[in-house]
């Protein structure tokens, strides 16, 4: 099925495509100028001068949060409507594109003006300008607004079909996005009532560790937002990618059905060093954590099922043998490559996330380079290249161009997937040596004239660095191909048509048709891990932090004295 | 649900449940521990090491843009410390290693020291927060100098904040 795109809508696509490109290949940029001053082999930045932080602070929310932001809001504003049948409202669709624009733009000029070297976690008392604040808040409220706006469709959708099942690419969006309502509203609240009036100075000081807690409130289910867009691609077009069917239409729809529920109590796993929370109840998190793994572990199974039984539709024989019969390097098939490379890498992100999850392992691991090593395996990898992937997917079809280039189509995410594992590995090495993340290593730790030089984790800075290089190689590859599509003739009318898979195993499961009680049993979920979470830290802290800025040790005094 | 599907389901179920229980083995029955709520200690603005007892040192240890306090510890080996760490300002953080360890790692053929470092930390890694107290206990058996990095982002001179502690 073909759905041809109006002006408005191929506009709308338009931007929300590539406007985010523009800010990841900053993002991108910034990650390489970062492996170099770690290592000591450059002291400053040609653009942004010698802050790492300003730099890291750049790097993490233009890459993680904005432009995973708009990528599952312009992906949703695709799919939604072309699994659907039916037209996006433009109207509201164009205000959560202004919002979201303006917001993002917002925190960026801010950081290039050094007024928020916060880092993409902000935590406080490191204070930024309320214009960073302000910028994230209208940025989530427009990713509500598209969700809101996809909710009437289908509506209408079910009233015309009673009888049918909602479409599983539907479902996945949707899980995606009620994940994403619940989460954000606990950041929404530590900005719009801690932060926000703090930094403008109208109130004086903070509970720190209560805007810590409702920061991972949101922090971890933020990573399956990030994470669900690529769930869609792998259940609802890899089957189809690679020549065959999605083994289990349920396993689908009950592992959207599972991050619903279990995404976010699971918070206090990134505050397993914190004090004032109880260490039973982050037990507990821990206990949701592993369950949380059991939707991946089942993808797992149902990806490799889907996989193999194209395999053999292929003529693969014996037990193995379905894994060489795949269009790993295909020019036709292009986009399994992204799906597939980020696949791979995901293996190593999942077995390194299971040993952060693992309570008093994290003591090994805590806040060292090992993490950073963990999550671009995750964020940096599955997640990243399927949102390459689809978005040159997305502009090709949404130009009326044809893919050009399709070798470097294809050489990018292998490339990616080599320098990734390389400077995963190096990250997680050193960090297994103690080597902190979030530091400037390069003025004193890798610094041979320093008192405190350390010389055992100059061989894993440096390889960080060699990954760094080869990953940036790999966006160039990219880009090369997708200004190259972008910029060719149009060759066809401007249309979608994903490669929607049909379902192998495609009996309807009631439990599995409605949301409603799914969510119901999230909510009741995160009552249970979070009240007494947030009834430690308030009754274990003893006082609230003023703001400070990262330039002094001296508290910002408020306006007028 | 097909056999196979089923098989894969109640596999994974299993493994993950033999994980979560070899951690809550190691932290119950190996005592390794995770830091928890304190709200029985007095909030405490100085720093202070003494000894409670034999053996059994007591260290109060603030946090503060850019610096650890005290900056330098000196115990005997053998020795117990009770750990208590605050911030004064911003977050902060706190992780013990073991130097001696990692440099005769180095010393390693090449293949060996890529596989597995040799990793015998004090499993002391501690947020250190302002306006709560934080606790851990570590034991130093071999003498030597360990390090204290500051491991959370803390403002502009974050990469010069670390500490030293040396067992004698
Ligand atoms: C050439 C590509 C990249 C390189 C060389 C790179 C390098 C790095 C390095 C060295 C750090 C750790 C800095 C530190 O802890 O001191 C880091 C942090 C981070 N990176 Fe990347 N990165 C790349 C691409 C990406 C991409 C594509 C994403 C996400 C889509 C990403 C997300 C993050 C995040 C969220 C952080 C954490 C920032 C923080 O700790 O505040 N990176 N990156
Ligand atoms: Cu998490
Ligand atoms: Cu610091």
């Amino acid at each position: 099925m073909r759905m041809v795109l109006e002006r408005g809508e191929r506009r709308l696509l338009l931007i929300e495509l590539v406007y985010p490109l523009l800010l990841l290949a900053m993002g991108v940029y910034g990650g390489l100028m970062q492996t170099l001053m770690r290592a000591g082999i450059v002291q400053r930045d040609p653009f942004l001068g010698p802050n790492y932080y300003q730099g890291l602070t750049l790097h993490g929310v233009f890459n993680a949060i904005v432009f995973t932001t708009f990528f599952a809001v312009a992906f949703g504003n695709a799919l939604v409507p072309y699994a659907l049948g039916k037209r996006l409202p433009m109207r509201w669709a164009w205000v959560s594109a202004l919002l979201m624009v303006v917001g993002s733009l917002m925190a960026a000029i801010t950081i290039f003006a050094g007024g928020a070297s916060v880092l993409y976690t902000f935590y406080p008392p490191l204070k930024a300008h309320p214009a960073f604040y302000l910028g994230l808040v209208l940025l989530v409220v427009g990713s509500w607004v598209a969700f809101f706006n996809w909710i009437p469709l289908y509506r209408h959708w079910r009233r015309e079909n009673p009888a049918s099942k909602t479409p599983l690419a539907v479902v996945g969006i949707f899980a995606t996005f009620i994940v994403w309502l619940i989460a954000t509203a606990a950041v929404a609240v530590e900005i719009l009532f801690l932060l926000l009036p703090w930094s403008l100075g109208w109130t004086q000081e903070v509970n720190v560790m209560l805007a810590r807690t409702l920061f991972w409130f949101f922090g971890h289910p933020l990573v399956y937002f990030w994470l669900l867009p690529a769930y869609v691609m792998y259940y609802t077009m890899l089957p189809r990618l690679a020549g065959g069917k999605l083994y289990s239409d349920a396993a689908g729809r009950l592992v959207f059905m599972l991050f619903i529920i279990f995404s976010i109590p699971v918070g206090t796993h990134h505050q397993y060093m914190d004090p004032a929370i109880g260490s039973n109840w982050k037990l507990l998190h821990a206990f949701f954590t592993f369950a949380v793994a059991l939707p991946s572990l089942i993808t797992a199974f149902t990806v490799a099922a889907s996989l193999e039984y194209a395999g053999r539709l292929r003529g693969a024989r014996g037990l193995f043998d379905w894994l060489w019969k795949q269009p790993y390097f295909s020019r036709e098939q292009w986009l399994f490559s992204y799906l597939m490379a980020g696949l791979i890498i995901f293996i190593f992100g999942g077995i390194s996330g299971i040993i952060n999850a693992s309570y008093s392992m994290n003591v090994a691991v805590h806040n060292t380079s090992w993490i950073p090593g963990h999550f671009h395996m995750t964020v940096a990898g599955p997640v990243l290249l399927a949102f390459l992937g689809m978005s040159l997917y997305l502009i090709a079809q949404v130009a009326g161009k044809e893919v050009r280039f399709r070798g470097l189509a294809v050489a990018a995410p292998w490339t990616w997937l080599v320098g990734l594992l390389l400077f995963s590995f190096a990250m997680s090495r050193g960090g297994l040596l103690g080597m902190p993340r979030r530091t400037n290593l390069g003025v004193t730790y890798l610094n041979p004239s320093s008192p405190f030089f350390r010389e055992e984790w100059v061989l894993w800075a440096d390889l960080a660095v060699v990954g760094g290089v080869i990953m940036t190689l790999a966006i160039v590859l990219y880009l090369l191909t997708f200004l190259g599509t972008l910029l060719s003739r149009q060759a066809t009318e401007p249309a979608l048509a994903f490669p929607l898979a049909e379902a192998y195993h495609d009996e309807p499961v009631r439990a599995l048709a409605n949301f409603r009680p799914w969510i119901v049993a999230a909510l009741i979920l995160i009552a249970i891990a979070y009240t007494p979470v947030i009834w430690d830290v308030l009754r274990s802290t003893y006082e609230n932090a003023p703001p400070y800025l990262p330039s002094s040790p001296l508290p910002v005094q408020p306006a007028g004295q | 649900m097909d056999r196979a599907e089923r098989s894969t389901f109640v596999f994974s179920v299993g493994l993950l449940g033999v994980f979560f229980i070899a951690v809550v083995y190691a932290s119950m029955g190996r005592g390794i521990e995770v830091p928890t709520c304190i709200v029985d200690r007095e909030p405490f603005a100085r720093d202070t090491l003494f000894e409670r007892q034999p053996g059994l040192y007591e260290l109060h240890m603030i946090a503060r843009m850019w610096e650890f306090r005290p900056g330098e510890i000196r115990i005997p080996a053998g020795s117990e410390v009770d750990i208590y760490l605050t911030s004064l300002d911003v977050i902060h953080g706190f992780m013990i290693e073991n130097e001696t360890e990692s440099k005769a790692h180095m010393a390693r053929p090449l293949g060996v020291a890529l596989a597995v470092p040799r990793y015998t930390g004090h499993n002391v890694n501690l947020m250190a927060v302002p306006g709560a107290i934080t606790y851990a206990r570590a034991r130093f058996e071999q003498p030597g100098t360990y390090k204290i990095v500051c491991h959370e982002y803390c403002g502009d001179n974050h990469h010069f904040m670390n500490a030293t502690i040396i067992v004698e």
